[in-house]
Order: C-alpha cells, then sequence, then structure tokens
C-alpha cells in the first residue's frame, strides 16, 4: 500500500531485496516509535487524570510502553548499521523520520478519547505481540511474550473504561461515542503492509499485522457492543506515520520530548 | 470526655485511657477499632492528611519533566518516581479512611485551601536538575523525617510509612545519581545542578521539617516553648519521636558530605563543622527563615492548588459515570470483581497495609527500574 522511503539504509530504488536486517530495522523503529509516543501522550495526563487510582494507572502504563520503545529502539539501532543507541534514536531525529502509527500520536483529548485510543492500541498490541511471541528470532520473541503480557493489563484497564463510560452516564455514554468517532479512521493504519513487512513475513521474520485484522475487529466490536455502543462505520482512513507524514500536532510533542536533550549537546544523562 | 466527673461515662473514660496509656508505654501498636483520644484522632487525622495532600501536590513539579527527561532511562525513573508519589497518596489516605474520615472530603479540604500539603511544593521547578535536586533533597528530609514514623504508635499509618519509606530512599538515590550524573557531565550541566541546588536547598531544609520548635534550632523562647509543647504531645502519643530542629540537624549532617562528593555548593554561608557538637553548623531555621522560604501566597501555591482543582473537576464525570456503572452492575458483578483485581495488581495499586499485609507493588516495569537505576549514594 504505502513504500517506506526514510529507512537510512535503504537504497533509493528499494527494489533490490534490501537485507534482513535494515528491514527488519525499519519495522522494529516503527513499533518502537508508536510505543514512544504513546507513551509520551499518556506521560501528560499523569497529574492531571481524574482519580488518584488513573494518575496511577496511566503512569504505570506509560512505564511499560516507554520501556518496550528502550528495547526496540535499541534493536533498531543495533541492526540498521548506523550504532544509534535509543537515545539517539528518541531525541535526534526529526518529525519526518518518526515512523509510528498516527493512532498513537493524536492528543489525548478527553478522558473517552484517551480511553478509545487505547482500546484501539491495546488489542492490536496485544495480538501482534502474541504473534511476534512466535518467531524464531529468539530475542524478539521473549519481548513479544514480555511485552504482550504487559499490554493484557492496559488492554484489560481500556476495555473497563470503555464499559464504565458506555453504561456509566448519558454524558460519559456521549463522550465515549465521540472518543471512538475521533479515533477510529487511525485505526487501519496499525494494520497496514507495505514491502518491508511483505518480505520480513514471507521470510518468516516477523509476523505481518494485516492478517490480525479481522480478530482485532471481532474483539473491539464485543467490547464496544457490551459497551453499548457501535463501532464507527467510518468513511475514511487516516494514514502516512509509517512514511513519517505526521499530524501537525506531532512536531509539538516532538519538540517538547527532546528540548532539553538537544540543549546540551554532548551531555550526558 | 466532657461528662461530670463522677458519671459512669468519666469512669470508663478514664479507664480507657489508662489503657491507652499503658499500651503505648509498653510500645504497642494502636490500631483503627481500639479506643483512643480525641485528641490523638485529630492530630493523626491532620498529619496523614497532611502528608497524603504533599504526595499528591508533590507530583506536579515533578510531573511537569515527564514529557522532557533527556533521556529514556531518566524519562522511566522519573515515571516509576511519580507513580510511587501517586501510591503513596493513596496508601496514606487509606490509612487516614482507618480514622473515619473520606478521602474526598479530605481532597475537598485540599481544593477549598482549609488543609494544606507541605508548602516546599510551593516552589517551581524550573529546569531538569530540578527533578534532581527534588529527589534528592526534599525526598532526602522526607525520609529522615518520616523513617521514625514507621514506628508510630498508630498501627495503619506505621505499615503505610514503612513501605513509603523504602520506596522514598530509592527516590533518594536517583536524584543522587542524576545530580552526579549532570556534575560529571559537561559545564553547563553542572551550572544547570548548581542552580537548581542554590533554588531547592531552602525549602528542603525549612519546610519539609516543620517550624523551629527548640530554641537552639532558631526559635524565640515564647514560640520554642510551644512548638516545643506540641512536639512533646505528638511524641507522648508516639505519633512524632524527635523535634523538627533535631531531624533537620540530622538532614544537614546527611547533605554536606554529599554535596562534597557531588562537587556542589549548598547556598549556606554558614555551614562548617563544629567539633565540638559532632554536628555541622548551619544557618539557623528562625520563624523570619521560615517564613521566607514559606512563599505561602506565591502564585506557585495557588497554581498547584488551581491545577489540582481542575484535574478533579475536568474528572467529575469519569468518576460519576463509575460510580453510576458500579451501582448498576448486577450482572456478571464477581466476573467484573475479578477483573478490577487483576487491574489493581497490574497498575500496582493494591493498598492493603491496613490489615497488617504489605506486598511488593508486582508491576515489572518499575521494579526493573528501581533495580537497574539505582547507583549512587546510599541515603
Amino acid at each position: 500500500m504505502t513504500t517506506t522511503s526514510d529507512a537510512p539504509a535503504r537504497t533509493a530504488a528499494g527494489t533490490p531485496p534490501a537485507p534482513d536486517g535494515a528491514d527488519l530495522a525499519v519495522h522494529l523503529l516503527r513499533l518502537g516509535d508508536d510505543a514512544l509516543v504513546l507513551g509520551q501522550r499518556l506521560c501528560q495526563w499523569i497529574t492531571r487524570a481524574p482519580t488518584i487510582e488513573e494518575d496511577l494507572a496511566l503512569s504505570n502504563i506509560a512505564l511499560d510502553l516507554i520501556g518496550h520503545a528502550r528495547v526496540l529502539l535499541t534493536r533498531a539501532g543495533r541492526l540498521d548499521g548506523t550504532g544509534r543507541t535509543e537515545d539517539d534514536l528518541a531525541f535526534t531525529r526529526s518529525e519526518r523520520e518518526f515512523t509510528n502509527a498516527l493512532l498513537t500520536e493524536l492528543h489525548n483529548g478527553d478522558f473517552a478519547v484517551t480511553v478509545a485510543r487505547q482500546l484501539a492500541y491495546t488489542h492490536y498490541a496485544v495480538l501482534y505481540y502474541e504473534a511476534l511471541a512466535g518467531c524464531a528470532d529468539a530475542e524478539l520473541a521473549a519481548f513479544g511474550a514480555r511485552a504482550a503480557k504487559e499490554v493484557a493489563f492496559h488492554r484489560l484497564h481500556a476495555d473497563r473504561w470503555t464499559l464504565r463510560l458506555g453504561r456509566g452516564t448519558p454524558e460519559s455514554a456521549r463522550r465515549m461515542r465521540q472518543g471512538l468517532e475521533r479515533v477510529w479512521p487511525y485505526t487501519g493504519e496499525l494494520f497496514d503492509e507495505d514491502d518491508v513487512v511483505r518480505r520480513l513475513a514471507a521470510s518468516g521474520a516477523v509476523p505481518s499485522p494485516a492478517p490480525l485484522r479481522p480478530e482485532w475487529e471481532r474483539r473491539v466490536t464485543e467490547v464496544v457492543t457490551r459497551a453499548g455502543l457501535t463501532v464507527p462505520a467510518g468513511s475514511w482512513r487516516a494514514r502516512g506515520g509509517r512514511d513519517g507524514l505526521h499530524t501537525e500536532e506531532f512536531g509539538l510533542l516532538v519538540a517538547e520530548l527532546q528540548s532539553v536533550h538537544r540543549r546540551f549537546p554532548g551531555g550526558t544523562w | 470526655m466532657n461528662a461530670p466527673a463522677g458519671t459512669a461515662a468519666a469512669v470508663d473514660d478514664d479507664e480507657l485511657l489508662a489503657h491507652f496509656d499503658a499500651l503505648l508505654a509498653e510500645g504497642g501498636t494502636v490500631e483503627p477499632r481500639d479506643w483512643m483520644p480525641d485528641g490523638y484522632r485529630r492530630m493523626l487525622i491532620r498529619q496523614i492528611a497532611q502528608h497524603a495532600h504533599s504526595e499528591i501536590i508533590g507530583m506536579q513539579p515533578e510531573g511537569a519533566w515527564l514529557t522532557r527527561a533527556p533521556s529514556l532511562h531518566r524519562k522511566s525513573v522519573l515515571i516509576a518516581k511519580v507513580q510511587d508519589e501517586a501510591g503513596h497518596g493513596l496508601y496514606l489516605y487509606s490509612a487516614a479512611e482507618t480514622l473515619g474520615v473520606d478521602r474526598a472530603d479530605l481532597l475537598d479540604a485540599l481544593h477549598r485551601g482549609q488543609q494544606r500539603a507541605s508548602a516546599t511544593f510551593n516552589h517551581p521547578a524550573l529546569t531538569w536538575a530540578d527533578t534532581g535536586a527534588i529527589a534528592w533533597l526534599t525526598d532526602g528530609a522526607a525520609v529522615i523525617n518520616q523513617a521514625p514514623l514507621c514506628r508510630t504508635s498508630y498501627g495503619p499509618y506505621a505499615r503505610a510509612m514503612r513501605r513509603v519509606c523504602q520506596e522514598e530512599a530509592f527516590h533518594v538515590r536517583q536524584g543522587y545519581d542524576l545530580m552526579r550524573a549532570l556534575c560529571e557531565g559537561t559545564p553547563e550541566q553542572k551550572e544547570m545542578a548548581q542552580d537548581a541546588v542554590d533554588r531547592w536547598w531552602l525549602p528542603a531544609v525549612a519546610l519539609m521539617f516543620g517550624p523551629p520548635d527548640t530554641e537552639a534550632g532558631g526559635a524565640d523562647a515564647r514560640t520554642a516553648a510551644l512548638g516545643a509543647a506540641v512536639s512533646r504531645r505528638a511524641m507522648a502519643w508516639g505519633i512524632k519521636r524527635h523535634t523538627n530542629d533535631e531531624l533537620r540537624q540530622r538532614f544537614v549532617d546527611q547533605c554536606v558530605p554529599q554535596a562534597e562528593r557531588l562537587g556542589l555548593t549548598l547556598p549556606d554561608p554558614a555551614i562548617r563543622w563544629n567539633e565540638e557538637r559532632g554536628h555541622y553548623d548551619f544557618t539557623p531555621v528562625d520563624w523570619d527563615v521560615y517564613r521566607e522560604a514559606l512563599g505561602d501566597d506565591t502564585v506557585w501555591a495557588r497554581q498547584r492548588i488551581a491545577h489540582r482543582r481542575a484535574a478533579h473537576e475536568d474528572g467529575a464525570w469519569v468518576r460519576e459515570a463509575a460510580a453510576a456503572y458500579a451501582a448498576r452492575a448486577d450482572d456478571g458483578a464477581a466476573e467484573e470483581a475479578e477483573d478490577e483485581a487483576a487491574v489493581a495488581v497490574g497498575a500496582g495499586e493494591g493498598a492493603v497495609f491496613v490489615g497488617g499485609a504489605e506486598e511488593g507493588t508486582g508491576e515489572t516495569g518499575a521494579c526493573a527500574v528501581r533495580a537497574g537505576g539505582v547507583a549512587g549514594e546510599d541515603a
């Protein structure tokens, strides 16, 4: 569907079979950016959540996500031949070099938007990390197994809040419906498959997310239905994040993320 | 307590009081269902609530830097720390609730300005180094202040404090480690570290220990007598174990050599070793110094409360939805309760200290950070 052109180690033509390492680096960077950017968004909630329990839960989820990002970015930096560390990748790339799905960078909105975004992401991430746990690369498989377990708790958190808000008060149901409508056009990109993913999947290195979509649909529909709501039909799909084409607000997120690191060139932390 | 002498009620109270005093004298703990004097209960509620509020308000200055932490390791450490503070708030509000008050009422009192958080956090966190200075100095002060509370006479409070102190000790080491990294970094980084210490020393040394309560500490005779009376009362009840000024001295004695190792200067020209006393001298925290540090009616004091209120008000519809849902959830209630328990474990909650259990938080991320991220000074 889309071709990725911003991976440093890839040739401009992109046609000759790239070495596995470069493809895998592109793919892991995408997954890592998803976790990093979503974790960054959740950090913006902390001290602002509706209850102290939620401050605690959201920070716990953010902490797990940053942990996933660290593993994935570190591996990506090793594989792409540039020798960049997790911090090089997180703090010195430009907006255009981030390859997270647009879903993860969406503004937090009200609590319902955040819950809807968490619902979509966590159901996807559990499925994908479980699939990753079966891959041949022992290090990645172990990471997938651990991450799937952690994200399963995040998913439970999102499921419970979807139910509470959907079946709570008329006001919360209205907001939850709006939250789902806000984020749903951005969910398709999570399952996009391009040449990189196809090559990786064909070689058996890592699974493609594309075949997981029907199961994801089934699961989120089940939760949303139990919440007394409907999955938005959606006439359009947003994409571009995997190619470094982001929302305008993303530049601010990256600027904030990198501000201290960039302010002290040569600094050690 | 106010019944005329000689009535049955007064006799009962006298007997209960004697029993209570005997219990404290032999170092026993008071539990929620035990009889306790009203004054004891009131003093505890006030102290525990103020402590809980301080944890919640204290999340703000560091929370403001979560999105800007300059490395992913430091970001993880800081998230874990702020998360711990939310957890401490929860344990402490729960401990206060065992004394017959509601968390919601305590929060309302905070929001309305009827109860206070520690004034330490009425100071702004202006740079990244402030997160290190706060953790090293104010958490360091907190540990010194709170370690004796692990043996405080009220059981639920003591159990909460044991867990709080364990985590605070990590924060101090992490803060020291953060400052060490800055001090070993570029000249600009070290300058940032010194600037943060210059601004956070006074709030830590003055405000974390409370006002002066001894003449030696800098109180005049009258206020010292009053402060000492309050401290004596709290000590007699086993709520408090040392005077504010004793603990303050202990803090200074701990920080001076640490600052020397970092190559940082504590902003008090009077600091010097006193061979005779076996302690470091420092500018006494008298009432003038204390008031200066207080910054009570500053824009920041207002902003901390405004931030809390905004979060609380913005979240009202969410709490209402949760309450309405809980009231209605009769179908599959057991299954949901099970799920909730699983979520609670996953989210590191489980503030089950009232019955005496003290479990680990059970979440991998934060534990990994704690295990891996601590390489600094022992508190």
